[in-house]
């Protein structure tokens, strides 16, 4: 009886401690994505965007302060990834997960957040597929259905009418492929022909010069960041394909900062469409660059966005479930939340649990002796289609 | 259709002419002894480098910068060959490949520490730029350009080594090493000028390649397939090899992705297949 007693009265006490220092206790979120290899840069980005939030808006939560342990997946590496997630739950004692770059990592991911019950954000990785994978699960990129679908409806209301597509050979440029198609044929809209270039694709001449005697009114491209975005601007210009006449369409990475550069003037009337530009006006994200660049000596991209719109989402939860980590309550506070975001109005579908936002159409155009992309149409509140056709 | 033809013909033809400055230096020096340097394309990156540098950092012109691209990338193949390559003239192939992929691996560290891992813009003077047309075929004039360095850079090394005193040292190194030893050539010496000048060749092509397929650290690797393509297919130790080998590849290249989209990246590679099962030693190749 005493002996049971003293037993009793030390798990009293042991649960006592583990409560009151529960409200000291850091909140640790592991951070895995690519800090080295191939990736290495996006990874970086994310991260400043990750590191100038925390800045801003100091580093603790409803009493508790916000750890960041960081893993490194070093590029496309699914079975890294997710043995990073489990070890950095099971060892390290993170209870939210976060970063994710690429798609195959972030599938990986998804079923240790499932497992484990732990809010994740996805702050990159664009495949519509990956956040029906946890119902822990929130997005702050985009999705490739969203961008791409909404580019091809509204090429058609600007009176295109024969488009010929050209795409990486690999998952993402599929589904822009089939994105755009979608968008572009449900409005009306003929696609010509279409190509598919391999994905170490060096010299493109032969691609856009078939791409141009089919004669269409469009082309649309779909390539990932890297060197082929310059290649290709490049290219068109060589070919002589007039853009007053012909509308060269794609995804923002076509017209990144670092392609725009090598591109020089060739890159002028590329018409894409994006969720995030650094050249986005609004007073808002002004103020961000404006930060950004003074905190690490160049600007913004939508992968900083990610990461910035990532731990503004975690921020906002901890803040609503009053420092309360479990999954559930995490994700039921993340649920619904809108807020203004440097890339414009912005919101978490309560459904899917996936990024609602505004979808800029921007063309190159030179401001001030420098070549940016100018927003002049945008479609708001645009949900990913792919997953609003998918059966309930 | 005609006019479509010619076009892919001259895209071709250029595309290949990029390839065989690439690979020229490497066919000779491979084909003179039989040392195995993976590291070739590491040199053309020196030289992109050393362009992109010039020009957006010195303000240097375009063409300027090619002379100095072409030192640059010689005098470091020459650094290189004097410290490390000469160890592993006698050792096994394997050894040689070791040494040459490894060195290609840290030169790809090294670009991306120094440089990042981003695209190296470079922007060309107007008079390089843009295309004109020509009974309905578009020539770009870039590639107008590389085709006319590519046959100047031919035509000297043909002179060079048909015609001059080295250029006679070389072949006889390259067709029978201990005869030209005997004879009291300094193959050494020639080897070590043969090497400087295929490599300072690739830093050439690799500064004229940045316009087209752009500069960034994987450039050493990304390049080194096509250059073992037409390295393997033009036969060793041949110039004339090379540049056939280029030509057929390049143009194979351009009309398998015009014509034949959904395949034409295979048709490089079938082609390679092919003339390598017609002629085991390649193109003009002896051994």
């Amino acid at each position: 009886m005493h002996a049971s007693f003293t037993a009793l009265a030390t798990i009293a006490a042991a649960v006592l401690t583990a409560v009151s220092a529960h409200a000291q206790q850091p909140v640790k979120i592991g951070v895995v994505m690519s800090f080295s290899g191939q990736f290495a840069d996006p990874g970086a980005q994310i991260d400043n965007g990750i590191k100038l939030y925390m800045k801003q808006n100091g580093d603790t939560v409803a009493g508790r302060k916000i750890e960041l342990i960081r893993k490194d997946s070093g590029g496309v590496a699914p079975d890294v990834a997710k043995r990073l997630s489990q070890e950095v739950i099971v060892r390290d004692g993170a209870e939210i997960l976060a970063g994710y770059d690429l798609t195959p990592n972030a599938l990986a991911a998804a079923d240790v957040s499932a497992q484990a019950k732990k809010f994740m954000v996805n702050m990159n990785a664009a495949t519509s597929v990956i956040t029906t994978k946890s119902p822990y699960m929130v997005r702050t990129s985009f999705t490739v259905f969203q961008l791409n679908e909404a580019l091809g409806a509204w090429a058609y209301r600007n009176g295109v009418r024969k488009v010929y597509t050209l795409v990486s050979d690999f998952g993402p440029g599929h589904d822009g492929e089939a994105a755009f198609h979608k968008g572009f044929k449900d409005a009306g809209g003929e696609i010509i022909g279409q190509a598919r270039y391999p994905v170490a694709n060096l010299d493109f001449t032969a691609f856009l010069q078939r791409a141009k005697d089919a004669n269409p009114d469009g082309i649309y491209i779909w390539v990932p960041g890297g060197p082929q975005p310059a290649a290709i601007g490049k290219a068109i210009a060589e070919r002589g394909i007039d853009k007053s006449k012909v509308k060269i369409m794609g995804q923002g990475e076509l017209t990144y900062e670092d392609a725009l550069k090598s591109m020089g003037d060739a890159g002028l009337g590329l018409i894409t469409a994006f969720h995030y530009d650094y050249y986005h006006q609004s007073a808002k994200n002004k103020a961000f660059v404006q930060a950004y660049n003074a905190e690490f000596k160049r600007n913004p991209d939508m992968f900083s966005a990610g990461g910035y719109d990532g731990m503004h989402v975690i921020y906002e939860a901890l803040k609503k479930t009053g420092g309360k980590t479990d999954g559930d309550a995490l994700v039921a506070a993340a649920k619904g939340m809108a807020w203004e975001s440097p890339r414009g109005m912005m919101s978490i579908d309560p459904e899917t649990r996936d990024v609602i936002q505004t979808v800029y159409i921007r063309r190159v155009e030179k401001v001030g002796g420098a070549l940016v992309n100018v927003e002049f149409d945008k479609i708001d509140n645009v949900k990913d289609p792919w997953k609003a056709r998918m059966p309930k | 259709m005609i006019t479509s033809a010619f076009g892919v013909l001259f895209d071709g033809f250029a595309y290949g002419m990029l390839l065989f400055l690439l690979s020229v230096g490497l066919s000779v020096t491979l084909g003179m002894m039989n040392f195995v340097n993976l590291a070739h394309c590491t040199f053309g990156m020196i030289g992109g480098y050393v362009t992109v540098t010039l020009m957006n950092n010195l303000g240097w012109p375009f063409l300027a910068t090619l002379p100095l691209a072409f030192a640059a990338a010689a005098i470091a193949s020459v650094a290189f060959e004097r410290t490390m390559f000469r160890r592993l003239y006698r050792a096994s192939d394997l050894d040689q490949c070791l040494l040459t992929i490894g060195l290609v691996f840290v030169s790809v560290a090294a670009a991306a520490w120094f440089y990042g891992t981003i695209q190296q813009p470079v922007n060309l003077p107007s008079y390089l730029r843009g295309s004109f047309t020509l009974v309905g075929v578009t020539l770009g004039v870039y590639r107008l350009f590389l085709i006319g360095m590519s046959l100047v850079v031919l035509l000297a090394l043909v002179l060079a080594l048909e015609y001059t005193r080295f250029g006679m040292q070389v072949r006889a190194a390259v067709d029978n090493q201990r005869m030209a030893r005997g004879l009291g050539i300094n193959v050494d010496g020639a080897f070590a000028i043969t090497f400087a000048l295929g490599s300072g060749l690739a830093g050439l092509g690799g500064a004229l390649a940045i316009d087209i397929v752009g500069l960034d650290p994987s450039f050493a690797l990304a390049y080194l397939v096509y250059v073992l393509i037409v390295v393997s297919v033009g036969g060793l130790g041949s110039i004339g090899g090379s540049f056939a080998a280029a030509t057929l590849l390049g143009i194979s290249d351009t009309a398998g992705k015009y014509y034949f989209p959904q395949i034409g990246s295979f048709l490089i590679y079938l082609v390679m297949v092919g003339l390598l099962l017609w002629r085991p030693t390649g193109l003009f190749g002896r051994r």
